[in-house]
């Protein structure tokens, strides 16, 4: 039987697996789920996704942040179910079976991560933030992680190789490009998809 | 052998990024929540008290028993019936079981574990334990407790010198009450145990991401009745950071092995963030009266200190051992010679308490150095140039507790900071920012960071006469194992457990310098299985041993690996080991080129001593692998109540420059400079990052981290959003330097560098801020807006 199915009785209802089509770093998967299997669970224990991470299961510590049609979410206030046909991003899509990536490579030589438990959470939050904003500044990069609680590293070599990525980027592009679209998104720098910690909707 | 290697010094001391991280970046970590070691396993829930203390009326688990999935429940009773309380360093008035028996004594605490095919079920059946509660008048007042013979497990007194003459002859005598709350490193990983019970062998193995196994593994085996054979704990490769905090994960190896003994199938428990802020482990709070008697010219002459630790609900081993870590240096960096302790431990209503990063550094600092501070101020003298006139100077010192500073340039520290924070600038922009109004104020910190502990500190708990029957403990020794393959692949093993501080990097490098290879050659394991891997009582990662003992024992295993390759190299050269040099990967024939006739190949060399016994030189044993074991020197047992605690002590010594907002109370750091000598480093970049990182601890201590009860006990931090911890933006931008003195005491000179920010932070910037609010009086942490407000103008 699947995880997650729950007693008949005394529960509110006999709930029943659902079918769910998602494409996970590129593969498409069929699978039954349980209505109430959180999305972190889902990646974890069904598919074997363990490179995310859960870091306190209610939505503070970005920890769980994958992609959900490319757009963060933390995945511990998410119901697998609500992923049906979209296409999630979690850390092993990252490079793949490639090279690391530009931002996975800097982290490294800013000795950014140290237990690494963060990380993950972090790649897929400050890779989105670099997709929309490729110059972002400092202080848009230090209000992304007030949402990535970490407690190895003080944050400075992580803030430090983030900016880096993101100032070869705007070494590439015009400078100036992204000067005045600094509001697009909310204060936190993020766009408010299914998931984050200020909907809670979201939360089981 | 070591000054062979030292010599080398080809990649020791470089700022290597590290080997482990790109697994970690790829999302390929292997904590403990990843792994499935054993097929089957059941998943555990446990069901917790809601009240900080209360008589348990009635258990009733018969509708978890019978709920959807349910394999078993595990109760408090059968937890008393099938195993013994956990042994801890001072006897306790309260016997400690791994769940609660008939009394719950703090929010979290375990009543029962229900075990089910998946979590999902579990926790639905741990809703339907039926608990009935008697709620009692909690305990959480440690000062109020040492009046209380049920709470107070420990009371001890020291003398050094003469402090009553120090106290009578003195011209200023200052001081006051200083409390540190109990508070968290909070690593992001909770606790995690995969338990498994092989009734057959009367074994438990347990995976789990425990940072011992140190003395604990013998604790948790003998509650659990077992010989320390039949218990074996394994760590995954990774751990999600710990700072002390997962020491405490013995109490569920011995937990959840007892649901998988009780139940006959393997379990596991992943804990949840609001079991691990309610139950898993904190720092010990303190309760400190300190004075400081001085000269009118400044000299520190004696120093009395009057403290209570609160170690929570329980007495966890290793407590009350948070009293004693800094006994070898509480004098701090002076010269003072007459010191008084009153030392008392007592039992609240608190989650217990055991390691924090820190260990008792940042408690006892936080007196210490506000006392200074205090005595800066009434004595008129610049609190650096106070600190300056009564550094310790001269080298060896013996601290008149029994510490030993063996190598250190306190003074040229302390030069270093005053440059590096523009010191006289700062003073000048302060008398500018005061004549403006504004509340700005700078704090100063000197701290002795002891590292590699002794295992022997914990007996000044007891009375000099009854520590004689046990046998003498001392010192703290790490073993390593060093294997060539036949293929010519180096693997190392050592059971420093770390969990993330990159012992794996460190490693490598020192032994490739000895090897003379790549590190990149080097694959290095710091997991512990305490069935198979070489270790202590002492190992696992804690007191910043690692770049003492961890190195050591590696290093000691590598030059008897090393020294087999060279006489197998001889052999095959046709000279004496001692002219053969390992580098590059190969073995030369020191002083002659590199040709054919001159060389061999670590490759070949490995090939011969596994394929080719008899090809070797007389008397030289086959294979290619070596087991050693090092032990940090000067680590006696306790005489006469004195002790050197740790064999190394580095330095540190920070200047904070903050400003409150009158307007809002609220805290800003516009400067922080600090300064360590920890001697050679082997890394600076994970060097620099533990500093860091060990900043980040201490800043959230003082400004903003402590558990919170309400007046009934209940737990009001419950949540990472009523435990606040500090973010990107609210850290400042410490600027660091470091002198290195190496250490005559260990293998290469290094110094423990893990903790000595998290000690020092604390006292800096609660200085400053007494500083900034003209206050000659401690104020309590954490330094919150709404209580600085308060303060402002008061
Ligand atoms: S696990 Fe912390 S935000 Fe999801
Ligand atoms: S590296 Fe450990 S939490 Fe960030």
């Amino acid at each position: 039987m699947a995880e997650g199915a729950p007693m008949a009785e005394g529960a509110p209802m006999v709930e029943r697996p659902i079918s769910i089509v998602v494409e996970v770093n590129g593969l498409r998967r069929r699978e039954h789920v349980m209505p109430r299997l959180l999305l972190s669970d889902f990646l974890r224990h069904r598919l074997g996704l363990t490179g995310t991470h859960v870091g306190c299961e209610h939505g503070v510590c970005g920890a769980c942040t994958v992609r959900v049609d490319g757009i963060p979410a933390r995945a511990c206030l998410m119901f697998a179910v609500q992923t049906d046909g979209c296409a999630i991003e979690t850390v092993e899509g990252l490079a793949g079976t490639g090279e690391l990536t530009p931002l996975q490579r800097a982290l490294h030589e800013a000795h950014g991560l140290q237990c690494g438990f963060c990380t993950p959470g972090i790649l897929i939050a400050a890779g989105d933030l670099l997709e929309r904003r490729p110059g972002a500044d400092r202080a848009e990069i230090e209000a992304l992680l007030s949402g990535h609680v970490c407690r190895c590293t003080g944050y400075r070599p992580i803030v430090d190789a983030i900016e880096r990525v993101a100032r070869d980027a705007a070494g590439h592009t015009a400078r100036g490009d992204h000067a005045d679209d600094a509001d697009d998104a909310d204060a936190n720098g993020d766009p408010g998809g299914p998931g984050d910690p200020g909907d809670p909707g979201e939360a089981a | 052998m070591t000054d062979q290697a030292v010599a080398t010094r080809g990649w020791i001391g470089r700022a290597l990024p590290r080997f482990e991280d790109e697994a970690l970046l790829r999302g390929r970590g292997r904590f403990i929540d990843d792994l499935e070691p054993v097929p089957g396993a059941h998943h555990a829930a446990i069901v917790r008290s809601p009240h900080a203390h209360a008589r348990i009326r009635h258990l009733d688990v018969s509708a978890a028993e019978a709920a959807d999935g349910v394999t078993g429940v595990l109760t408090g009773a059968d937890v008393q019936a099938m195993s013994r309380p956990f042994a801890a360093a001072a006897p306790s008035p309260v016997p400690y079981y791994a769940a609660a028996v008939d009394t719950v004594r703090h929010v979290g605490e375990p009543v029962a574990v229900v075990v089910a095919r998946d979590r999902y079920l579990a926790e639905d059946a741990a809703a339907r334990v039926r608990v009935d509660y008697d709620p009692l008048a909690p305990v959480l007042d440690a000062r109020a407790a040492v009046h209380d013979s049920d709470a107070l497990v420990s009371e001890r007194s020291f003398h050094y010198g003469d402090p009553e003459a120090a106290f009578a002859h003195a011209d200023v005598i200052v001081g006051g009450r200083f409390d540190f709350p109990a508070w968290t490193g909070l690593p992001l990983e909770g606790y995690g145990v995969v338990a498994d019970w092989d009734p057959g062998a009367g074994t438990l193995t347990a995976w789990c991401n425990f940072q011992g196994p140190f003395t604990l593994h013998g604790v948790a085996a003998a509650a659990l009745g077992l010989p320390g054979t039949r218990l074996r704990v394994i760590t995954p490769e990774h751990s999600g950071g710990s700072f002390g905090i997962k020491s405490g994960v013995f109490v569920y190896v011995a937990l959840i092995g007892l649901a998988s003994r009780k139940l006959g199938v393997p379990v596991r428990w992943t804990e949840d963030r609001l079991e691990h802020l309610a139950a898993s482990q904190t720092s010990t709070g303190r309760c400190a009266e300190i004075e400081g008697a001085f000269a009118a010219d400044g000299e520190l002459l004696g120093v009395r200190i009057d403290a209570i630790d609160d170690v929570g609900a329980y007495l966890r081993a290793p407590e009350p051992a948070s009293m004693y870590r800094m006994h070898g240096a509480l004098t701090g960096a002076y010269r003072v010679r007459n010191l008084a302790l009153r030392a008392r431990v007592v039992l609240t209503n608190r989650c217990p308490s055991a390691l924090n990063r820190g260990f008792g550094g940042p408690q006892h600092y936080l007196p210490l150095e506000g006392m200074m501070a205090l005595g800066a101020r009434r004595l008129r003298i610049d609190p650096l140039r106070l600190a300056e006139l009564n550094l310790v100077r001269r080298f060896p010192y013996e601290t008149p507790s029994g510490g030993l500073y063996a190598s250190g340039d306190f003074a040229g520290c302390l030069r270093e900071a005053r440059e590096l924070s523009g010191y006289e600038a700062r003073r000048e922009e302060r008398r500018r920012a005061r004549r403006a109004g504004r509340l700005y104020g700078i704090g100063v910190a000197c701290v002795v960071e002891p590292s590699i502990s002794n295992m022997g500190y914990v007996t000044l708990v007891e009375e000099e006469a009854s520590r004689g029957n046990a046998l003498p403990k001392s010192g703290n020794a790490e073993g390593a194992t060093v294997t060539i393959n036949p293929a010519g692949g180096i693997g190392v093993r050592v059971s420093t457990t770390p969990q993330g501080q990159g012992h794996g990097t460190v490693v490598a490098q020192v032994v490739a310098d000895a090897l003379g290879v790549d590190p990149s050659q080097v694959a290095v394991r710091a997991d512990a299985d305490t069935s198979f891997s070489p270790w202590t009582v002492a190992s696992g990662n804690y007191s910043s041993r690692f770049s003492g003992v961890g190195v050591g024992a590696a290093l000691r295993a590598t030059e008897q690996v090393a020294g087999k390759l060279r006489a197998i190299a001889g052999h095959v050269l046709g000279a004496d080991a001692d002219e053969i040099e390992l580098r590059d990967g190969v073995a030369h024939l020191r002083g002659s080129g590199d040709g054919a006739e001159t060389t061999v190949s670590l490759r070949r060399l490995a090939g011969m001593a596994h394929w080719n016994p008899e090809g070797l030189p007389e008397g030289l044993e086959p294979g290619l692998a070596a087991t050693a074991y090092y032990a940090a020197p000067e680590l006696a047992p306790p005489v006469d109540d004195r002790i050197s605690a740790s064999t190394e002590n580095g330095f540190v010594v920070d200047i904070a420059v903050v400003e409150v907002d009158r307007a809002t109370g609220r805290l800003a750091v516009i400067d922080y400079v600090s300064v360590h000598d920890a001697g050679r480093l082997l890394n600076p970049l994970l060097a620099e990052g533990q500093v860091i990182g060990g900043f980040a601890h201490g800043f959230g201590a003082v400004t903003r981290e402590a558990h919170a009860h309400g007046a009934d006990g209940e737990l009001l931090t419950d949540t990472l959003k009523d435990y606040l911890c500090p973010t990107p933006a609210d850290l400042p931008a410490v600027r660091t330097a470091h002198r290195e003195t190496p250490s005559p005491l260990t293998p290469l000179g290094a110094k423990g560098l893990g903790e000595g920010t998290t000690m020092s932070v604390p006292a800096a910037i609660h200085n400053a801020v007494m500083d900034a609010l003209h206050r000659d009086a401690p104020i309590a942490l954490p330094l919150t807006p709404a209580r600085l407000w308060e303060l402002i103008d008061a």
